[in-house]
């Protein structure tokens, strides 16, 4: 290992490449590719669309998915309070809106199916590695068919939606102040 | 008008609209037409149900702009429904029950009830149309771009009513309809279309489920209302044929009434332990308490079920409010509250009239949804009569005695509650002699009405079984029995039958003898019943006494005779003729004993009201 990010900086680049790996599949091929130093990139780069700001749209799409998260289950509000001074009871009952809210707006807006069907902690057996799908962990050597034991499902979204932005609207209000007349 | 693409079923709901359609020609099934709509504030999104609420932005709000209009200043969707709970006063909701509310006048600017000033009042009528309306547009965007001719108003559009619609709901409807741009149209009872998206759901298998002989009760408990009917399958001439035989009142129960009682068993418990909710968090209560029923009654493992609730502000954490909702509410609330095990006999409560009534929807005031079942199989008993022995013999007893059951509606997604149904249900029918009636399986309950409603653009041209049955309801007219005027005393009226029960569409009644006189140039008002029991009665049948239970009253019909060719003042002798239209609905018009031209006739307006 020669240089290593501080934590605050890899918590806040784990966020945004959350967003970046659901929404930009170049990104996450590149992203997951990168988990292995010895993959080299063989596509060629592509030119970008100079009539499309990818940036952009990537940004409007990450603002709208905070936006539906805080809407319908005040995840900005969770993550922005300091949850070290409540008790547990208390951090339950918001973890329940949280959970219950978010459920709901990612249920309606993406399709999300577990990578394998198996059971985890079940031994499986794989003819072939789809590097994106599958991650191998572990004793990592030799060739396939690799036999192992699965520890995470993985997931994949299946489907996604995000509605449409109409123009002349600010995504970057993830929740308006509210003024009771 | 070119010869339509596409079969275009439309479910116009209480609480929710949904649209499904059918490429006519070659073998195609009916899908369902995800809505675009505005979700949130700038933010469109397709989605299968769209709620039927519209919302009056304030000048404060900006534009509610949609792809194809964005300088909108209203909007109809699940934007509206979420913006209603925060500004209530702006949200017009249930406009389809204040459609069939013969206590109004259901063309005039009432709704939403309590509109501030800077929002202009609308009617029912009005309202229908604009959630018509964001159908046809959101058609156009998706579905015509750049084309006329694939535009919604081309199309063959069949527009689903409660079977319980009397003749002027369906009338209005149909207004609402030729609004909105729809012209080629065709009602068709919700029932009716849940059944038929049963059948082509279950592609060539229904027939092993229902034979000739069987009567299948058609349970559809949807958000805001609940309506049964019944349809029997004959066999003539070795084919099965379908018959609707009966259809039930309008009663306003559904889902949100449960999810609101459940609600309220919680607030009641926070409330005793000392947290207060407020309006806003009252309905998120209600939200989280529906998805914790859902919870609950698909796992018979679960005893409760936590819901929690947030507080307004920005502060989640300390300011959620914790209860939680268990098995046993539920099943007291929903199953003895909602599903009670009643007697065959029993009738729902009644609500006693007050002398002053402020201006509202006239909710069922039994929440008992098996009292009002055992209230309709037993007004009912006598409806397969009618078929002369070619339904499974039954005994002929005090209830009408189904031999199946179609569940629809998402209430009856669990199996708790439809189980429930089906026990108290059978329990009556063992009462009866009559054997167990049984579940017809395989039902989609989402969108089924929608789509059944586009299927039946197929039936229509012949591939597929079609419901007969004709209308639901006889149509009378109250006349004055002239008599000496006793004070305190309403002058006797007899009910003179002018649409009998079961007109098909596209026929015409018998002009009855009975006469009527007509005052030239002044408006004529008649009381108007209608029966959705007396089957034997032909135009021309007067009744001269009659229970509540047999006919109930309407809103008035009026009409006035143009004085052309004829004095002011002058009484012209006329016939009642009615009509059912090929769209679906009722004409009457009155038709002069001595025409100044031939085929003079004038149409006579259903629901007239003033303004309270």
């Amino acid at each position: 290992m020669t240089d290593s990010l501080p934590l605050a900086t890899r918590i806040w680049f784990a966020w945004i490449c959350f967003f970046r790996v659901l929404f930009d599949g170049e990104f996450a091929a590149r992203a997951f590719r990168a988990r292995d130093p010895n993959d080299v990139d063989s596509e060629e780069p592509k030119l970008p669309d100079p009539n499309v700001d990818e940036a952009a749209l990537a940004r409007n799409g990450a603002l709208q998915l905070l936006g539906l998260l805080q809407r319908e289950g005040r995840l900005v509000d969770f993550i922005q309070q300091d949850i070290a001074t409540f008790d547990d009871a208390d951090v339950a009952a918001a973890a329940r809106v949280v959970h219950d809210g978010c459920r709901r707006a990612v249920g309606s807006h993406a399709d999300i199916q577990p990578v394998r069907a198996e059971e985890e902690g079940t031994s499986i057996t794989l003819e072939k590695v789809d590097a994106d799908a599958i991650k191998l962990t572990g004793n990592v050597s030799g060739s396939a068919p690799y036999s192992g034991t699965l520890r995470h499902r993985g997931w994949r979204a299946a489907d996604l939606s995000l509605p449409r932005a109409m123009e002349g609207h600010d995504l970057a209000i993830l929740a308006p102040a509210e003024v009771e007349l | 008008m070119s010869e339509p693409r596409h079969a275009v079923g439309i479910d116009l709901g209480t609480t929710h609209t949904a649209m499904a359609s059918v490429a006519l020609g070659g073998e195609h099934r009916p899908e369902v037409f995800a809505v675009p709509q505005l979700v949130s504030a700038g933010q469109v999104q397709a989605r299968p149900l769209l709620p039927s609420v519209v919302y009056f932005a304030h000048e404060s709000e900006g534009k509610l702009g949609l792809p194809w209009d964005p300088d909108r200043t209203f909007a109809v969707g699940e934007h509206a429904r979420v913006r209603g709970v925060e500004s209530p006063a702006r949200l017009i909701s249930s406009a389809k029950s204040w459609l069939s509310h013969t206590g109004i006048d259901r063309r005039a600017g009432v709704l939403p009830l309590d509109a501030p000033e800077d929002v202009e009042r609308i009617s029912p009528v009005e309202a229908s149309w604009r959630y018509l309306d964001h159908l046809a547009e959101a058609w156009q965007a998706e579905r015509a771009t750049g084309s006329s001719d694939l535009g919604l108003a081309e199309q063959e559009v069949i527009l689903t009513v409660p079977a319980s619609f009397d003749a002027a709901a369906r009338d209005l409807t149909v207004e609402a309809a030729y609004a909105a741009g729809i012209e080629n149209l065709t009602l068709l009872e919700e029932p009716q279309a849940a059944l038929y998206a049963w059948i082509e759901a279950s592609g060539d298998d229904w027939r092993k489920h229902v034979g000739a002989g069987d009567v299948v009760l058609v349970i559809d408990i949807g958000g805001g209302t609940t309506d049964f009917s019944a349809i029997a399958t004959l066999e003539s001439e070795g084919n099965l044929e379908l018959f609707r035989i009966a259809v039930g009142d309008h009663i306003l129960l559904g889902g949100d009434n449960m999810d609101l009682a459940l609600a309220h068993v919680v607030a009641t418990k926070l409330r005793a332990e000392g947290k207060q909710l407020d309006k806003w968090q009252q309905q998120s209560l209600t939200q989280a308490c529906r998805s914790a029923k859902e919870a609950l009654l698909t796992e018979p493992d679960l005893e409760k079920v936590p819901v929690a609730v947030a507080g307004r502000g920005s502060q989640l954490l300390g300011s959620a409010v914790r209860g939680e909702l268990t098995r046993e509410e539920v099943e007291a609330v929903l199953v003895q509250g909602f599903f009670p095990e009643v007697e065959a006999s029993a009738k729902p409560a009644t609500r006693a009239r007050t002398g002053l009534t402020h201006l509202g929807l006239p909710y069922a005031a039994d929440p008992g949804i098996t009292r009002h079942l055992a209230a309709f199989l037993t007004r009912q008993a006598d409806a397969p009569r009618a078929l002369q022995g070619r339904v499974k013999e039954r005994g002929w007893g005090s209830l009408l005695c189904p031999t199946a059951v179609l569940f629809n509606g998402g209430v009856l997604k669990s199996d708790l509650l439809k189980d429930r149904v089906l026990t108290t249900l059978n329990r009556w029918l063992e009462a009866e002699g009559a054997p167990p009636a049984r579940e017809l399986p395989g039902v989609d309950l989402d969108l089924a009405v929608a789509r059944g409603a586009a299927y039946y653009g197929l039936v229509r041209r012949g591939r597929g079984l079609r419901i007969r049955g004709g209308t639901a309801h006889a149509y009378y007219v109250g006349i004055e029995s002239p008599m000496p005027a006793v004070p305190g005393l309403e002058p006797p009226i007899t009910a003179l039958c002018v649409a009998p029960f079961g007109m098909d569409e596209g026929t015409d009644a018998e002009l009855p003898p009975h006469q009527l006189g007509l005052v030239v140039g002044e408006p004529v008002r008649f009381r108007f019943f209608g029966s959705s029991v007396r089957r034997d009665d032909q135009a021309g049948t007067e009744l001269e006494d009659w229970t509540p239970e047999e006919l109930q009253e309407l809103a008035p019909i009026e009409i006035t005779l143009p004085s052309e060719g004829r004095e002011e003042g002058d009484v012209v002798p006329i016939h009642l003729s009615a009509s059912i239209t090929p769209v679906g609905t009722l004409l009457l018009e009155a038709v002069p004993m001595q025409a100044l031209e031939p085929g003079e006739r004038w149409k006579i307006e259903l629901s007239v009201r003033e303004g309270r």
